[in-house]
């Protein structure tokens, strides 16, 4: 499992050289990893014959480059800032969560079924209303595996991937005939739902809407409960030990189920999000679960773990990877080089941050001169 | 009339459900060695994708179904020395990294077909059937039994090799040992983390080969041509339960639900929301056969659990 070293050394005693570089030391690896990361990606736009630096010139400026640009990187971002907080809540429990995929989109299912049964309910109202939908819905789809992690002792990393399958068909099962909507040409989508549950466009110009207002309060919410609550309290300390948890009269079975069922919960809002923020406002199961969900599961993981499994530095290495996945289109468009690289690079990325987190963690040690003490141990 | 071609349907049903299979055991098989030396490899789909993708590529330039199986191994090999140099060497979470492995083949193999390829063209699949000549002479049995590339038969006859490799030689009980209990292992002698990379590159030439089986099947590539194989084929090792001969029994499960659902959905019998449900029949069954397993079998002692000498 994961585990951060946060503060274990803080009551090791002595004078604390490392004091001033901790919040810079734990960073400087995975900063590291990207620069890693973006080497491979300079290499790869080399072979395909586009100039690195223009490649990233335009990624950066498609990315960051105006008001516009960075309100699209916002609206990519939200997904991942929402199954980012949600796998912080998981791993910091020591439960992995593979499930991202099926809670989005049984978030989605489930705000899609609201926004269907109740259209006239005034738009104050229905908005909070399915987004709350959908976190019950991925509540559900993470409470499941994670129950029968806790009760029964099931792998969550394989049931949580039998559940994205399931949830996958379930989404083709309602759009292939109940959901669908009504025309000559069967599409697997629904009919355009109810404005009243469109997500509200904010002021400013561009096309940013509610749902960043949502992610970032969910993201404040879950750094709440992760480090100013009892239950978080508990759920750290099963992740940090749940023998030891156990033995002080925890539920560890109880706190297993929990974090899942929190972790789900984001990821189904995140589901929610996709379809109310959408343009074209309907749940689209056409081109398979992959394309809703455009991979937010899996890459929720990668900022998640890019922010050091902290609900508030995941919303910024969120914003980042947004960035990527925004830049990624201009990217194709001035060097011709598929935005494809961009989901290439966040495995890369992934794979160089967890191979470095050895390395971070000695690091950080190093920056608390406790470095000889852990050798000794 | 009727009669016959239901019969011949049920025939030619099971023997596509058998082909489906291929792709899953070959896959699950290699998942399995990798597991019972104690690493999980959640990257296999993205193996799978880098070697559809490699075995597509070189039968479409070079025109030889052939050399793109060669190919689907190869790149399955590098990526077992990758794999290997990530959770063995530099000790990083293996459940993570397989997802960034998943991740690196999902985009990379779409970036390269892009852009080698562009429009989509079809290739040949493997037409070498050895048993063909059995099939006329035997009758349905025959065609259901004989009438497959030599690919299946070769997928089918690894389950033995497999299980002889893990239960009758010194390599597999190797492989057992630092799987359960890598220190005991290693104060015998045995190189940890030798085996554990041997295991790892089996485990990804495997899946490599799964995926080029896929694409010579297909005959086609494009974006997540997987579509979730790899990660059912791991769900199958612990449906498996770390056996050769239960992976085999899972594999087929989903090869021929798969190959059911199809005929029956082309055949007008069922609807695509039907078909939907009973797709994810296998799924819902590999959870409750987790549920069964996790309370009878343990999994390898030491699995996901990287190996230091200071315990």
């Amino acid at each position: 499992m994961l585990k951060m070293s946060d503060n274990q050394q803080r009551f090791s005693g002595g004078y604390d050289v490392g004091r001033f570089f901790r919040p810079f030391a734990g960073l400087a690896v995975p900063a590291g990893a990207v620069v890693a990361a973006l080497a491979v990606g300079a290499i790869l736009l080399g072979v395909f014959g586009a100039n690195p630096l223009t490649g990233y010139r335009e990624l950066f400026t498609g990315a960051f480059g105006g008001p516009d640009e960075l309100a699209a990187t916002a609206l990519k971002s939200i997904p991942l800032m929402l199954v980012g907080v949600g796998i912080c809540i998981a791993f910091r429990t020591g439960v992995i969560n593979i499930g991202g995929e099926g809670q989005i989109i049984m978030g989605a299912i489930l705000a899609t079924l609201v926004a269907l049964a109740l259209p006239d309910v005034p738009r104050p109202i229905l908005v909070p209303l399915v987004m709350i939908a959908g976190g019950v819905g991925g509540g559900i789809w993470g409470a499941i595996p994670g129950a029968l992690k806790a009760y029964s002792g099931v792998n969550e990393i394989l049931s949580t991937i039998m559940m994205n399958i399931i949830a996958g068909f379930f989404m083709s099962f309602l759009l292939e005939d109940w959901l669908i909507a009504p025309g000559e040409i069967k599409i697997q989508q629904t009919k355009r739902l109810t404005q009243n549950a469109d997500l509200p466009i904010l002021p400013g110009g561009t096309r940013l809407h509610l749902g960043i207002v949502v992610a970032l309060i969910v993201a404040i919410l879950g750094y709440l409960l992760l480090f100013r609550s009892s239950l978080g309290m508990r759920l750290r300390a099963v992740g940090h030990n749940p023998h030891a948890s156990r033995a002080a009269g925890m539920r560890v079975e109880m706190s297993i189920t929990q974090a899942l069922a929190f972790s789900g919960a984001c990821a189904g809002i995140a589901g929610a999000v996709l379809v109310f923020g959408s343009e074209s406002h309907r749940l689209i199961g056409e081109g398979g679960p992959l394309a809703f969900t455009q991979s937010a599961g899996f890459n929720g993981i990668v900022t998640a773990l890019f922010g050091g499994l902290h609900p508030l530095f995941t919303v910024l290495s969120s914003y980042l990877f947004g960035g990527m996945l925004a830049g990624g289109i201009s990217l194709q468009r001035a060097v011709q080089v598929p935005q494809a690289l961009v989901i290439a690079l966040n495995g890369v990325v992934v794979v160089f941050v967890v191979g470095s987190l050895k390395l971070r963690a000695r690091v950080q040690r190093w920056a608390e001169g406790d470095i000889q003490m852990e050798d000794r141990a | 009339m009727s009669d016959f071609f239901t019969v011949s349907i049920i025939i030619a049903t099971l023997a596509s459900g058998i082909r489906l299979a291929v792709p899953f055991l070959l896959a699950a098989l290699g998942e399995a060695v990798g597991q019972r030396a104690g690493v999980l490899n959640l990257g296999v789909e993205g193996v799978m994708l880098i070697g559809a993708f490699a075995a597509y590529y070189a039968a479409l330039e070079w025109d030889s179904a052939a050399l793109g199986l060669l190919m689907g191994l190869l790149v399955g090999m590098v990526m077992g020395l990758i794999y290997a140099l990530i959770t063995v060497v530099m000790h990083a979470e293996q459940g993570i990294s397989g997802i960034g492995i998943y991740l690196f083949g999902l985009g990379f193999t779409d970036l390269l077909f892009q852009k080698l390829v562009g429009t989509p063209r079809s290739i040949d699949g493997l037409q070498t059937r050895p048993l063909n000549w059995l099939a006329d002479d035997t009758g349905r049995a025959g065609e259901l039994l004989f009438s497959h590339t030599i690919l299946t038969y070769v997928a089918f006859l690894l389950v033995p090799v497999i299980y002889w490799l893990i239960t009758k030689t010194t390599f597999g009980l190797n492989v057992r040992a630092v799987g359960e209990n890598p220190q005991a292992a290693d104060t015998l002698g045995v190189s940890v983390n030798g085996i554990r990379t041997a295991a790892i590159i089996i485990g990804n030439t495997m899946a490599g080969l799964a995926g080029a089986v896929l694409a010579l099947e297909v005959q086609i590539f494009q974006q997540n041509l997987t579509a979730g194989r790899g990660f059912i084929a791991i769900a199958l090792v612990y449906f498996g339960a770390w056996r050769p001969v239960g992976v085999m029994a899972g594999s087929l499960l989903f090869g021929i639900v798969s190959s059911t659902v199809l005929r029956l959905q082309v055949e007008g019998i069922i609807s695509g929301s039907v078909a939907s449900i009973a797709n994810m029949a296998p799924a819902v069954l590999t959870v409750i056969v987790l549920v069964v397993v996790s309370r009878r079998i343990g999994q390898p002692a030491a699995l996901t659990r990287p190996f230091t000498r200071d315990g």
